[in-house]
């Protein structure tokens, strides 16, 4: 891959790639796609968010996988941070805590690809917000 | 925090709790003046006076899930402890505006850190929001925004790994150059 500088090269790249993406991934419906949330409130960026979401994106890129990265705010669980929310579509969102990197890959390989739950959910009746009121 | 784009990452979060649609991340580097500064504006909700007087205590927190706020109060400590300070500006309905100051040369003053991996991660999370960011250092800049660069990427999301990927090369090596113009 030739190296990106400008917004020309930009274009070129993105019309290679335009072609390679399906159209689930062009209308990009949030719906059917994975989605990891990572807090990245005071905490969780101090603990080391932004480390766990470059992961994230890095590995989805590489293994193809139908997932979008998106940042949260904190939702209070300070002391468990990096903390990542997943929602499988038709799935309850499980939020997983003390992530690191390489639990951000075992999330990815055995949650969303295997639907294998792994150690380090936080609370098992968890709810968004939303739910509650 | 390790470094300057750690908190420009957290800083930026409150405008966009603000609700602010267009964000302005300006990091200025210069070394004859020997300083460091990072402003960060922003179109949100804005603060009346009294709570911008509040923000940079840390047990003031807008919101509902804890009782502290950390964002402004561990900016401001390492503004301070590197010889600098931090200002707020804010005004009801129009947005907010925040300086933090930095003596370049001062020996406690946090690396910048990945300054473009930070803008890229905030821009591919917030899609649908304008983030600029314009870096200079010494008297050369170096612009990007959102907006340009979705009417290059058209159908494309701006959420896409690959694309965010192939972001972070492009903002990175352009802050680079920025800088390499200077130091040769």
């Amino acid at each position: 891959m030739n190296k990106i500088k400008s917004l020309d090269d930009l274009r070129k790249m993105k019309q290679n790639l335009s072609s390679e993406l399906s159209i689930r991934e062009k209308s990009n419906n949030p719906d059917k796609m994975v989605q990891i949330r990572v807090a990245m409130a005071t905490c969780g960026i101090a603990a080391g968010a932004r480390t766990v979401m470059n992961t994230f994106l890095e590995k989805i890129e590489k293994d193809g996988v139908p997932a979008i990265v998106t940042q949260g705010g904190c939702m209070g669980y300070c002391y468990a941070e990096p903390t990542v929310e997943v929602k499988i579509p038709g799935k309850d969102p499980v939020v997983f805590g003390y992530v690191d990197s390489k639990i951000a890959l075992d999330i990815i390989d055995k949650y969303i690809l295997k639907g294998e739950l792994i150690d380090g959910i936080l609370p098992v009746n968890y709810q968004t917000i939303q739910e509650k009121i | 925090m390790n470094d300057l784009a750690m908190h420009i990452l957290d800083i930026v979060q409150n405008s966009i709790s603000a609700g602010a649609k267009w964000i302005e991340i300006s990091v200025i580097e210069n070394l004859v003046r020997d300083i460091l500064n990072i402003i960060i504006k922003d179109n949100g909700k804005g603060m009346s006076a009294e709570t911008v007087q509040k923000v940079t205590d840390p047990y003031f927190t807008s919101r509902t899930t804890r009782k502290v706020g950390l964002g402004i109060p561990l900016l401001k400590q390492s503004a301070i402890q590197s010889g600098g300070d931090i200002s707020i500006e804010s005004e009801v309905g129009k947005g907010t505006t925040i300086r933090a100051n930095f003596v370049h040369s001062n020996i406690d003053r946090p690396p910048l850190g990945d300054l473009a991996n930070a803008y890229v991660l905030l821009m591919s999370a917030n899609p649908e929001l304008n983030i600029v960011l314009n870096y200079s250092y010494n008297d050369n800049n170096y612009s990007i925004s959102t907006e340009e660069i979705k009417e290059v990427l058209d159908d494309v999301p701006l959420n896409n790994p690959s694309i965010v990927k192939m972001l972070n090369e492009m903002v990175s090596s352009n802050i680079s150059e920025t800088q390499y113009l200077v130091n040769n």
